[in-house]
């Protein structure tokens, strides 16, 4: 057994077990917290395969955005802080089945596909290569599927600048509005 | 003319690795006992450097508050912080009774180890580096990132008010300055046409980038350094922690080496900022050429490349310790105001003039 394959095995042990962590721990904010090292063992298989970029990535994407949001999102719901109530058996046991059934249903693709080796020449993955592949619209280029993504998060965006805007009434109508809900004394 | 010092810094790991290669007959055994020396020797050069940062952040608020400052420890009072570490590590370290204790205990962990994976890619001299990943500037920034889990996990596991309030400030500030440090990096980015560290020096040998990026350049550099002083939270964004109305923010419940620990990532990360600033636009170990001066330039060459990065890297420290004892602290609504309405809209445009001015080719 070389290095490599140690690093690998620690990494995915880690990644499994702070995963089974934070579906079964009853503090909220500690699940968040297991979550992100399973996401982070998983950057760090990424770095394991020479990948770099991809590994920062998915530290910038999953660490600084999403583990944080949710985190942010746990800070502002009411009585987080506390224990949560232990699951029912017949959801546990449910739980534990769909789970399962996931695994092996992936493990089964896994193991039914054959994975040829590609006598092609490496390329290098860098920053670069990466752009240009991005933005290229020959034959594997990326520009549709990227111009779709950034066009879905345009809208998303311009949704949640109009759920979240201010909408000033003018004088008269706020008075009106504020009798409505006020009861008279 | 070749360098002061005849035996370089980069000569010496050479040698090192020599060594251990005759030692241990390479293999996995040299790379993993290098990488031990190498820990411990950064671990060694980081804690006395953060010692000098502790004395130097002192000295220059007595400078600019006309004072002495620390004068009595030691000849000049060099040995202030000797002192004061001594006293840290002989006080109690108090954990809440109601708090997490998981996460308190872990968050100081977490903080410190964002602020030293950020080390790695540095380029400290001439072929000297940790680690020269061909991401280097993605992989810093994307590593910073983790530092503010850590600051909301000790705000949420203290169990305090002011605690709270604190790691909530530091998340909206950290999470919106990330995106003028983020542009103002493209800007050499796009110049340079890498993200890798060396390549990024090399193309600075016949000039630094903010000479050669005129204007643009000039203006990303100035954002660099107001945002990434928001990003490490020291003043005047350093409303995290204000003292007078958070009575310390997150880290109000920490005492002793904890307290500590989190004062070492705020100097190393200090370090890591200004290192960057100078590698990107100051030339990192490059040394300051002159056109076609041979006579100028030879002297320039003649002082070691680690004296270079480290002259820089220290002048970035002063001016944002002069940020810090010149202006007051920012209020919420006026730190979120100057990322989101000044600073974010100009780096955009900035972007964009830098990504003009690299397709015409119009710097030197």
């Amino acid at each position: 057994m070389n290095a490599p394959t140690v690093i690998f095995y620690i990494l995915a042990a880690c990644i499994l077990a702070f995963g089974l962590l934070a579906v079964t721990v009853r503090k909220i904010f500690r699940a968040a917290v297991f979550l992100l090292f399973s996401l982070i063992g998983v950057a760090g298989l990424y770095f394991l395969l020479d990948y770099e970029f991809i590994g920062a990535v998915q530290i910038i994407v999953y660490v600084g955005g999403i583990v944080v949001l949710l985190i942010f999102s746990i800070f502002l719901t009411h009585g987080s802080g506390g224990q949560m109530k232990k699951p029912r058996p017949r959801r546990v046991v449910f739980g534990a089945l769909a789970g399962t059934l996931g695994a092996s249903l992936t493990m089964s693709f896994i193991n039914n596909q054959q994975f040829s080796a590609n006598d092609k020449p490496a390329v290098a993955a860098t920053a670069g290569e990466i752009g240009g592949q991005m933005l290229s619209v020959t034959e594997h280029g990326y520009i549709l599927p990227f111009e779709v993504v950034s066009f879905l998060l345009l809208a998303s965006m311009i949704g949640c600048i109009v759920i979240a805007v201010k909408i000033k009434l003018p004088a008269q109508q706020m008075l009106t509005a504020d009798t409505d809900d006020v009861p008279t004394r | 003319m070749k360098p002061l010092l005849e035996i370089s810094l980069s000569g010496f790991a050479s040698q090192i690795d020599a060594w251990l290669n005759a030692a241990l007959g390479g293999g996995t055994l040299v790379v993993a006992t290098e990488m031990v020396v190498t820990g411990v020797v950064l671990l060694g050069f980081l804690v006395v450097l953060c010692f000098f940062l502790g004395y130097m952040e002192r000295k220059v608020a007595g400078f600019i508050e006309i004072r002495l400052g620390p004068n009595r420890v030691g000849p000049k009072g060099s040995l202030q912080i000797v002192a004061d570490t001594v006293k840290l590590l002989m006080k109690e370290g108090i954990t809440p009774a109601s708090s997490d204790k998981f996460l308190f205990h872990l968050a100081p962990v977490i903080v410190v180890t964002a602020a030293l994976l950020a080390v790695a890619p540095i380029a400290f001299a001439k072929n000297l580096q940790i680690w020269d990943l061909n991401i280097g500037l993605l992989y810093v920034s994307a590593v910073s990132s983790l530092a503010v889990i850590g600051i909301l996990m000790a705000g949420w596991s203290s169990y305090n008010k002011y605690s709270l309030l604190g790691a909530m400030r530091s998340g909206a500030q950290i999470v919106s300055y990330e995106l003028s440090v983020g542009l103002s990096l493209i800007s050499i980015v796009a110049l340079t046409g890498s993200l890798k560290i060396s390549d990024i020096v090399m193309a600075q040998q016949d000039g630094w980038w903010i000479f050669k990026g005129h204007i643009p350049v000039l203006i990303s550099f100035v954002i660099f350094l107001i945002a990434s002083t928001a990003e490490i939270n020291r003043a005047p964004f350093d409303l995290t922690e204000a003292e007078q109305e958070l009575t310390g923010g997150y880290h109000t419940e920490y005492s002793g080496m904890k307290f500590a620990m989190f004062l070492l990532a705020e100097y190393i990360n200090l370090f890591v900022v200004s290192a960057i600033a100078a590698t990107i636009f100051l030339g990192g170990w490059m040394p300051f050429h002159l056109g076609h001066w041979q006579a100028f330039n030879g002297i320039m060459d003649w002082i070691p490349s680690s004296m270079w990065f480290m002259g820089k890297t220290l002048f970035v420290v002063f001016i944002i310790m002069q940020f810090r004892w010149t202006f007051p602290r920012l209020r919420i609504d006026q730190l979120l105001n100057l990322e989101w309405k000044y600073l974010l809209p100009i780096s955009m445009v900035n972007t964009i003039l830098v990504a003009l001015i690299t397709i015409m080719g119009w710097h030197f």
